[in-house]
């Protein structure tokens, strides 16, 4: 009725391509937007800044740098929580070699560190596919986690090998550190995400992603046609790194202050962010946030449900949980294999036609 | 988005009303992953005796207390969630029980104002009062458990080392790696050297490092293990037939479940130990009052059991801080600032202990403005097999604080410095 195309008149090449060409897809992009610009900062508290949002927007970013990777260009990646270490220790090594320079220039600087050691790390991709590469990638893990526990160098030879961020500010408003004010955790968080976001919506539309894609979908067809697999596979690799590596950076500085490299970024997070892109959905930035959004606040929300509702042990909800987010994890994939995204898309379609479906 | 605005609704509905007639204190415990077995009984220990408190005493000076739990897996991200979860109900005191989760709160309690007391783990140069205002670590923490089992180790060459080759088997993490500067420092005065082998989360594959070990032969391996890498390591020590009377775990490495898996062949094996083990009166109290009138945290097959005694000597630790606090400000509702007026001002005397039921359960000691760390004493406990219970093989051993001492300034001025603190008791 209210969701079509009717009536929405293009007048320019510029219009008609723009990402969100109906007018109520628009609207509901820009109420986001003000909810989240506009309302949220004034009635965050820290509980939900620390347990819910900030999480959340720092998962994602995680999800849409291996959704270009592995969504758009088709290369397996198991390593990607041994690129959030490179990241994050990236940014400690900056915060505290170069204390007068901004936070987040740190946070910049550790993506890109992050890029060139993607681009390393990809280079067997060139060669080898599939469960192959993501077995190169799953490398890449172990090495960059023994790597950071075992050079005294990159912790600043600190007794217990944890590294903490220092406090630092932004227009002279604390960012990281103890005394950051939720909102404050939350708006900067929210800037890279929105920032990145739309990063990566511009790029995977353009020319560079067009070539991802090509790649992914068949990477020789791609080759004769003219696509340079070196140059394609490759620009993934370092664009995926640093979406990660900034993730990773935030990770560490904003969200927790103190991290230990094995805990933190270990296996389980490459196949928590793995996870949330397929249940997301493959290749879109929409299926990133709402795979992240899925893992991080499922299990937030069952805990408050099962032990603060209904006042059950806690160890019996830490299982329960464990076994409910399991199962809905099998049933989707199962239901829906192209992840939330694609429920979204046709819930879409399904709204198109209504009232009047044929 | 949807998802988000409906367990938005639904936490705000979580979150409402906090009474503040209680006194709270939130147990971030463990009882899943691959911690739990020690987490499990710590836990069951630490809620018992408030749960006691209440029951027998009526409350901690008439106030009833009231333990909030939170699962944390020994995760940090779930430790965070707790922590912010507990700290607007009137949290009066941390205790994570883990050295990551530690890490985390250091600096978040320090800026919100809340104790956090790391009873043997933590940040050992939290010690130093004058640098960390929040953080306490009484009666023992790392470094002097490093102290200790190299004191008892000289005692049993007669003061002689030299020569001496010494392994350290410890978890890949903060936990493990804290008592590696103070070895090296005792290897340097005592001449013996030192070999440390990671152990990577969880610890459940050791068959390399024991073949290292098997290789280089060491004298002595002393292990700072925890959860099931305890098991696997005294099972791996037992079947490359490594002589278990020279095999010492640290306090955290030393209790029933660890050594129980590898059957007779873990007989012999020493462990360190910050409490007392044994029968004490107050687990008859425990028994009457608690686990009988079906109140206890657990089954109650816990009582007694190494990590329980620890967790409720924790939880004990925690009442006198409390009580003392309450003396000193002459009201019963305590706040968490008054709480940690009561921790600094904490004595623990033989004669409280007896009269807690608990004669001899830790050292006596006590805690001033400048000093956040106790005693450090810690024993040496043997597993006898057949027994199928620790034995106390040394009274309370005092760590070497030449060594430990200097160490614990260095570090804890370091932080003070890296975080712009003004010191303090001055």
């Amino acid at each position: 009725m209210f969701y079509r195309e009717a009536g929405d008149f293009k007048t320019s090449y510029g219009e008609d391509s723009q990402t969100f060409p109906i007018k109520f897809d628009r609207v509901r992009y820009y109420t986001v937007l003000v909810v989240a610009f506009g309302i949220i900062p004034f009635v965050i508290n820290d509980y939900w800044a620390n347990a819910v949002f900030v999480p959340f927007l720092i998962y994602a970013i995680a999800a849409i740098g291996l959704n270009i990777l592995t969504g758009y260009c088709g290369q397996v990646s198991l390593g990607t929580g041994g690129f959030m270490a490179v990241g994050a220790y990236a940014c400690y090594k900056l915060m505290t070699a170069f204390p007068d320079v901004n936070i987040v220039f740190h946070v910049i600087g550790a993506g890109l560190i992050t890029a060139g050691v993607g681009v390393l790390f990809g280079l067997p991709s060139l060669r080898i596919k599939g469960f192959y590469l993501a077995v190169a990638t799953l490398a890449a893990q172990f090495f960059l986690v023994w790597l950071f526990n075992k050079v005294p160098w990159f912790y600043n030879y600190s007794a217990s090998g944890q590294i903490s961020a220092p406090e630092r500010t932004i227009l002279s408003i604390p960012v990281t550190g103890p005394n950051t004010d939720a909102w404050a955790k939350y708006m900067i968080c929210l800037i890279f995400v929105v920032v990145l976001a739309w990063i990566a919506r511009n790029l995977t539309r353009g020319t560079i992603g067009r070539s991802w894609m090509a790649i992914r979908d068949m990477d020789i067809a791609a080759e004769i046609i003219g696509v340079n697999p070196l140059k394609a596979k490759l620009t993934a690799f370092a664009v995926s790194s640093f979406f990660v590596g900034i993730a990773g950076a935030l990770f560490f500085s904003v969200y927790l202050g103190a991290v230990e490299v094995g805990e933190a970024f270990g296996i389980q997070k490459s196949f928590l962010i793995l996870f949330m892109v397929i249940i997301g959905g493959l290749g879109s930035i929409f299926g990133s946030l709402a795979g992240a959004a899925f893992l991080v606040l499922l299990p937030v929300l069952l805990k408050n449900v099962l032990v603060g509702a209904l006042g059950w042990p806690t160890d019996l909800a830490a299982h329960l949980e464990l076994m409910i987010v399991g199962a809905l994890i099998i049933i989707f994939l199962i239901a829906e294999p192209h992840g939330l995204a694609q429920l979204w898309r046709v819930a879409k379609e399904k709204l198109r036609l209504w009232p009047f479906p044929h | 988005m949807k998802l988000k605005l409906a367990s938005l609704a639904l936490g705000a509905l979580m979150a409402a009303g906090p009474a503040l007639a209680d006194l709270v204190f939130p147990d971030l415990s463990y009882r899943t992953g691959a911690y739990a077995a020690g987490g499990i009984p710590f836990s069951d220990g630490y809620q018992d005796y408030f749960t006691l408190m209440n029951e027998r005493d009526g409350g901690i000076g008439g106030v009833p207390a009231k333990v909030i739990e939170c699962e944390t897996g020994y995760n940090t991200e779930k430790g965070v969630e707790c922590y912010e979860a507990t700290k607007g109900e009137g949290a009066l005191i941390y205790q994570p029980l883990s050295t990551g989760i530690t890490y985390q709160l250091i600096p978040k309690v320090s800026a919100d104002g809340i104790p956090l007391h790391t009873m043997g783990y933590g940040r050992t140069s939290a010690a130093n009062g004058k640098v960390f205002e929040w953080v306490f670590n009484y009666p023992a923490n790392y470094w002097d458990a490093a102290s200790v089992a190299i004191k008892y180790l000289l005692d049993e060459n007669g003061g002689d080392l030299s020569g001496k080759n010494i392994t350290l088997l410890y978890h890949n993490s903060a936990y493990g790696k804290e008592p590696i500067r103070t070895l090296e420092d005792l290897s340097k005065k005592h001449g013996f050297t030192l070999n440390t082998i990671p152990v990577d989360h969880p610890g459940q594959e050791q068959k390399s490092q024991w073949l290292q070990i098997r290789r280089e032969r060491p004298d002595y391996v002393i292990m700072w293990g925890w959860g099931v890498m305890n098991q696997v390591a005294i099972q791996e020590a037992a079947n490359i037939r490594f002589p278990m009377e020279n095999f010492i775990g640290n306090w955290w490495a030393g209790a029933e479940h660890d050594v129980i898996p590898a059957g007779m062949a873990a007989n012999g094996y020493k462990s360190l130990n910050m409490n007392r083990i044994g029968e004490l009166p107050v687990f008859d109290d425990i028994r009457k009052y608690v686990v009988d009138a079906g109140k206890a945290a657990g089954d109650g097959s816990n009582v007694g059991s190494v990590l329980y005694t620890r967790g409720m000597y924790a939880a004990m630790l925690a009442v006198e801080a409390a009580k003392t606090a309450q003396q000193i400000h002459g009201v019963g509702q305590i706040d968490a600032s008054m709480m940690r007026d009561g921790m600094e001002a904490l004595e623990m005397t033989a004669a409280k202990m007896e009269a807690l039921g608990a004669p001899g359960i830790g050292p006596e000691f006590g805690v001033t403005c400048s000093d956040h760390g106790g005693s450090g004493m810690g024993i040496v406990q043997q597993w006898d097999a057949a027994a199928q219970k620790w034995t106390a093989l040394t009274d309370f051993i005092a760590p070497d604080r030449d060594v430990t001492a200097p160490l614990v300034e260095e570090d804890s001025m370091a932080f003070a410095k890296e975080n712009n603190i003004s010191l303090r008791c001055e």
